[in-house]
């Protein structure tokens, strides 16, 4: 038995060490962020590899809020998120419910032209919304920009929400109504918090799409004012000079909120996503 | 509750979803179709007029540099690598955090970062890792493999391959995710007893793990092949919109680039269809194909 023993011990060290080498791919273009973030500005160039660079300074995270409009960029992109979070949210809630409780007419072709939408190339939701924004005159604005993304959140959104009201039983309903509930009373009182889940990972897709999407906003947005944060990270690196410190500051503060919000969430996340296409 | 008040509740709640299908499904495709139609770019903004095929024939004949034919070929390299290895990374590193070993949730942790970091900051920091100079991706080549650096964005077949780097090591967290959660719904007895007949490990791997993971994986696959296929982040943020000279597009990249670069809107939103027909075409075959097979099992 001792040769099974020292079977697994090496098994182990191999599972070890294989998994050690895929973390260290994993991580290292981040800590690659934080290195540039705290090169001094005499060095941001370097051929050096070290993680904490020679001279480390907080220099580029000071100079982002004093020199830069870094404060604006977040208010628009906070408003903008925030916005179409709020507006995904009570939208997907309310036609998830329509589409998992009642029939009417065109609901099989709804829920599959949701799913359709998914194959859309970026363009042919973007470009026929974005004439319809010169038209109506809504490029520049925020709320061009919010109608879009929330848009493009919404088939998701309504997807995982009729998916986990589907496993909500109808009874629970039947039940409140013969304590004395209205229908609406049931909807908000009885289901709606038993869907909490469901209405986090919506939260979070609507969040993600409007705080972390670039080619978009690079369109509508084109008035420094308005400028969300992904167009001011990009405006640092310029073909001339990168102002990498900056870039790198900036990255990590942006993405350390959405990383964690992530990674607290990522099982929820992928059970939303296969428990619909598995069921659908 | 009274017949009528019902009716308004249902009214109330089905209404949204109406509006919302129009608005975000019905309204852009049909408006697609036909602006695709149409001579409309900057200068027919507004006095544009129906054209027939025109905008199509020109996909298929003009001669773009590139052309269509090798944009879309491209597609279909860069879809089918990247898939190829999410997959099998993602599987294999799954089989791997699925034995019993110490610090499991920091390795799972570690892992799922390049998911959770948004796509653009992704893109644009392997940007910076591919630069010739002081890019750390040549720092690593030359003073510890002893290897030549390699001009990543300069030319076309490094270019590219630039941005498939990139996307693999963002997608392959997704596929570990999923497939772990596969694994871990496989009863243990299975293994037990095929331990008992003495099958080997890739017996195990071959009869049980791969058919049962399958039904998982399958949709996951089906997903990742659309998104791979419509990423446009990832090639215009690394090779920033197509360079070296428009020689590294994917269809979506290419498209973009006719709609908002050259306004060419016509032409994009034939395009567009072109994409969204291959697309729908080939998911569903992928679907189909992938039900056939599963009758073997």
């Amino acid at each position: 038995m001792s040769n099974h023993k020292q079977k697994r011990l090496y098994l182990n060290i191999l599972t070890h060490a294989v998994l050690v080498v895929f973390a260290v791919i994993a991580i290292y273009p981040i800590l690659q962020i934080v290195t540039v973030s705290l090169r001094p500005s005499d060095k941001l160039l370097s051929t050096s590899l070290e993680i904490i660079p020679e001279g480390a300074t907080f220099r580029s995270y000071v100079n982002l809020f004093t020199t830069q409009p870094f404060l604006l960029w977040m208010r628009n992109s906070a408003i903008i998120s925030l916005t179409v979070t709020v507006t995904g949210v009570v939208l997907a809630s309310m036609s998830g419910y329509a589409f998992s409780r009642f029939n009417f007419i065109g609901k099989k072709f709804g829920m599959m032209s949701l799913l359709v939408t998914q194959m859309f190339p970026a363009t042919m939701l973007l470009l026929p919304l974005y004439i319809m924004l010169i038209y109506l005159g809504l490029i520049n604005t925020y709320l061009g920009i919010i109608i879009t993304y929330t848009a493009t959140a919404l088939p998701f959104c309504i997807w995982t929400m009729k998916g986990y009201y589907d496993t909500i039983p109808a009874s629970l309903e039947e039940a409140a109504r013969i304590d004395g509930c209205n229908q609406f009373q049931a909807f908000y009182l009885v289901i709606l918090p038993l869907a909490a889940p469901a209405l986090v990972i919506t939260g979070l897709f609507s969040f993600m799409t409007a705080w972390a999407e670039y080619l978009v906003a690079a369109q509508i947005l084109q008035d420094t004012e308005l400028w969300t944060l992904p167009l001011g990270l990009k405006s640092f690196e310029s073909n001339m000079s990168t102002e990498w410190g900056l870039y790198g500051a900036a990255s990590l503060i942006v993405m350390i909120p959405v990383v964690v919000l992530f990674l607290l969430l990522s099982r929820w996340l992928v059970s939303g996503l296969t428990l619909g296409s598995v069921k659908g | 509750m009274s017949s009528p008040k019902r009716k308004l509740f249902i009214f109330l709640f089905v209404a949204p979803a109406f509006i919302i299908l129009m608005g975000v499904v019905v309204y852009p495709f049909v408006y697609n179709v036909v602006l695709s139609f149409s001579n409309m770019n900057l200068r027919h903004l507004k006095d544009w007029h129906l054209v027939g095929g025109r905008q199509y024939l020109k996909v298929f004949t003009e001669p773009t540099e590139p052309n269509f034919y090798i944009v879309f070929l491209k597609t279909v390299v860069w879809t089918t690598v990247n898939i190829f290895f999410h997959v099998v990374i993602g599987v294999f590193l799954a089989l791997m955090l699925n034995r019993k070993i110490k610090g499991k949730a920091v390795y799972r942790t570690l892992l799922i970062l390049p998911w959770a970091i948004p796509q653009y900051i992704v893109a644009l920091t392997w940007r910076g890792m591919f630069n010739y100079e002081y890019g750390s991706i040549n720092l690593v080549l030359t003073k510890y493999l002893n290897l030549p650096a390699v001009e990543w964005l300069k030319s076309p077949t490094e270019a590219f391959l630039a941005c498939i780097l990139t996307n693999v090591w963002l997608g392959f967290p997704f596929m570990m995710v999923v497939a772990l959660g596969a694994l871990q719904s496989i009863p243990q007895e299975l293994y037990e007893a095929a331990d008992i007949d003495g099958a080997s490990w890739f017996h195990k791997l071959k009869n049980i793990t791969i058919p049962l993971i399958r039904p998982v994986m399958i949709p996951a696959i089906t997903l990742g092949i659309v998104w791979t296929f419509n990423n446009l982040n990832i090639v215009w943020l690394v090779s920033n919109t197509g360079e070296p000279s428009d020689q590294t597009h994917i269809l979506v990249s290419f498209v973009y680039k006719a709609a908002f670069n050259l306004y060419r809107y016509g032409y994009a939103a034939a395009l567009s269809m072109i994409i969204f027909v291959i697309l729908l075409f080939m998911s569903l075959t992928f679907a189909r194909r992938a039900k056939v097979t599963e009758g073997a099992y």
